[in-house]
């Protein structure tokens, strides 16, 4: 074993064997069987039309009077939804566990989008704290700033803000991709356990704090490093996909990926690793 | 919880009683045991305006008792006197409540500290505000009610900071309500939103050094702090980014001069601050709909990072 005193962090790690390149082998495995997406629905899910539109005024609407009326508009196979002055309303959007289009002509308050499943949206404004909270899947897109915890817990699915956001985003995230176009606050990626973030400005103390597993990708400065994070190498693959989802979210134009850093975990949790597939699926 | 918004015009004055009730109402979810005003109003700038209490309005967990209406009128009768022995004239004289009075003052010093020790020297009397500008409003209840009982809606001036306080760390009564005043400083006030978790040491620290508490709410420590670097000859800026390191625990906070309105945040941004920034005005507030009540338009608005502080002159 090297000498532990006069290596880096980033050796070091490696060096113990508590850090190898996962992403391009677990990480990376599908547990979930496409062919069985046919079968897999939602009780109560409706069956939408993205070409029939219409629009919902919500400037007069409490927030379960707005999240019911999306719901009855999606009952009668509306899939294509624009909401017209949220005015920063506070849990627009969750719970949507459907096939819809939907559009914010605005900005969101707190915990928009939590706890959705497939939609996918459009937010004309800002997002306050905890948006798309425990995301399953779909595609949330932010045209401006976002709040605090930005996509906290989210499973799976494209979370995308185009400005900048604030702390703790993708805190114990679990899986999906966040891309952020500006620059990210303290303690981006705390307790992250898998899934990916794109920072590609600058991101401020404590990145990747007590990160489990997943990986960052930043373009811009870095304040310092969280504990158990560390720096890995940007190999042409993970170029590869970068280009391919900063295409997909309409974001970076010409940036060029090759220069940005690529932070991991540099730990294993005991016998978080050693799990079958399908259990860790349960396990997460 | 807590809630807190203030506002700064830039360049004109506007009724920003009414604008910093609306943002406050908005925040009421936040907590409604007490709400507080720090309005900076226009005025001639020649007499002090002093808003004190002779008693309290006593709320839940509060270790006040309430008291007799006469025992308010004889702890005014004694500030009366009090005033009249230093020299001080009141000029105009308006009783709201019976424990809630303002006076307008006529009065040369630039040295408060004495001034205060006096007034606050006699029992259960306690000075909300003193300066040119600045008149500090709280008691119990949500914004509207604030405001109603106090006819708030009409004050106009050049900024605001406001404060829904539910209660956690100290009882329900005006003591411990927000904004608190930069005492001894003139026109200085503080409204947060967090926890201080090193206020007993501080507080030891500061009152060796001959400043004074009158509530046992961890907030107050933050005007206590920024007034004591201030008396030492530091900007408020200065000491505001000092409070980055000096307090520990997690605060959003804000504190407004005569001319200024500044907003600091800890190192982790474990509290919430969403603001608005444009050449003629600054609003900001713990949540976005605060800002909404009175800029109801598509704007753009953004969350200050960890560890940050601004300042905004008028």
């Amino acid at each position: 074993m090297a000498n532990l005193k006069t290596v880096t962090k980033k050796s070091k790690a490696q060096s113990m064997g508590m850090h190898t390149e996962v992403l391009t082998g677990r990480t990376q495995q599908k547990f979930f069987n496409p062919d069985e997406a046919e079968n897999f629905y939602y009780f109560g899910t409706y069956d939408v039309d993205f070409n029939k539109r219409t629009e919902l005024d919500v400037k007069d609407m409490t927030a379960p009077e707005a999240n019911k009326e999306i719901d009855n508009l999606m009952s009668q196979g509306y899939g294509t939804i624009v909401i017209k002055n949220p005015q920063g309303k506070h849990s627009l959007g969750v719970g949507i566990l459907n096939k819809l289009n939907l559009i914010f002509e605005g900005s969101l308050g707190y915990f928009g989008m939590g706890s959705c499943d497939g939609p996918i949206v459009r937010i004309n404004g800002r997002v306050g704290w905890s948006c798309a909270e425990n995301l399953m899947a779909g595609k949330v897109v932010i045209e401006k700033n976002a709040g605090s915890c930005f996509g906290a817990a989210i499973r799976g699915g494209d979370l995308i803000c185009k400005g900048s956001v604030g702390a703790r985003t993708g805190i114990d995230m679990k899986g999906g991709t966040i891309i952020i176009g500006g620059d990210a606050g303290a303690f981006t990626g705390f307790m992250m356990q898998r899934g990916r973030i794109i920072i590609l400005g600058d991101v401020g103390i404590n990145l990747g704090d007590s990160m489990y597993d997943g990986t960052i990708f930043v373009g811009g400065e870095i304040g310092s490093y969280g504990s158990d994070a560390v720096d890995s190498e940007l190999t042409p693959s993970d170029q590869d996909w970068l280009k391919r989802k900063l295409k997909v979210a309409e974001i970076g134009d010409n940036f060029d990926v090759s220069k940005m850093k690529k932070i991991v975990a540099g730990k294993k949790l005991w016998n978080y690793d050693n799990l079958e597939p399908t259990e860790k699926k349960g396990a997460i | 919880m807590c809630g807190i918004a203030g506002l700064i015009h830039r360049g004109k004055s506007s009724n920003v009683g009414s604008e910093l009730q609306g943002m406050l109402q908005a925040l009421k979810h936040r907590g409604e045991d007490s709400t507080g005003y720090a309005l900076y109003g226009d005025t001639d700038g020649k007499n002090f305006i002093m808003r004190f209490k002779v008693g309290e309005n006593v709320g839940e967990g509060s270790s006040s008792v309430m008291e007799d209406v006469s025992v308010y009128d004889e702890r005014k009768k004694i500030v009366d006197q009090t005033l009249s022995e230093m020299g001080a004239k009141v000029v105009k004289e308006e009783r709201t409540l019976p424990y809630s009075l303002r006076y307008e003052i006529d009065y040369d010093t630039k040295d408060l500290l004495d001034f205060s020790q006096r007034i606050e020297s006699i029992p259960g009397v306690e000075i909300l505000s003193m300066g040119k500008s600045l008149e500090v409003i709280k008691d119990l209840g949500n914004a509207k009610m604030v405001c109603d009982r106090y006819s708030l809606d009409k004050v106009v001036g050049t900024h605001a900071i406001g404060h829904a306080r539910m209660a956690t760390e100290s009882g329900v009564d005006i003591k411990s309500a927000h904004p608190f005043w930069g005492y001894p400083f003139s026109d200085v006030s503080v409204v947060h939103n967090g926890q201080l978790t090193n206020y007993w040491n501080n507080r030891r620290v500061l009152e060796n050094k001959g400043m004074r508490f009158m509530s046992e709410c961890d907030s107050e420590l933050i005007a206590v702090y920024i007034a004591e670097k201030m008396r030492h000859g530091a900007t408020l800026e200065e000491g505001m980014k000092e409070s980055l390191t000096g307090l520990d625990g997690v605060f959003t906070y804000f504190v407004a001069t005569k001319d200024s309105l500044g907003m600091a945040k800890d190192t982790m941004a474990a509290k919430p601050l969403v603001l608005y920034e444009s050449d003629d005005l600054v609003a900001m507030g713990s949540e976005e709909i605060a800002i909404r009540s009175v800029l109801p338009q598509e704007i753009d608005t953004y969350d200050p990072f960890d560890g940050e502080v601004k300042v905004w002159q008028i």
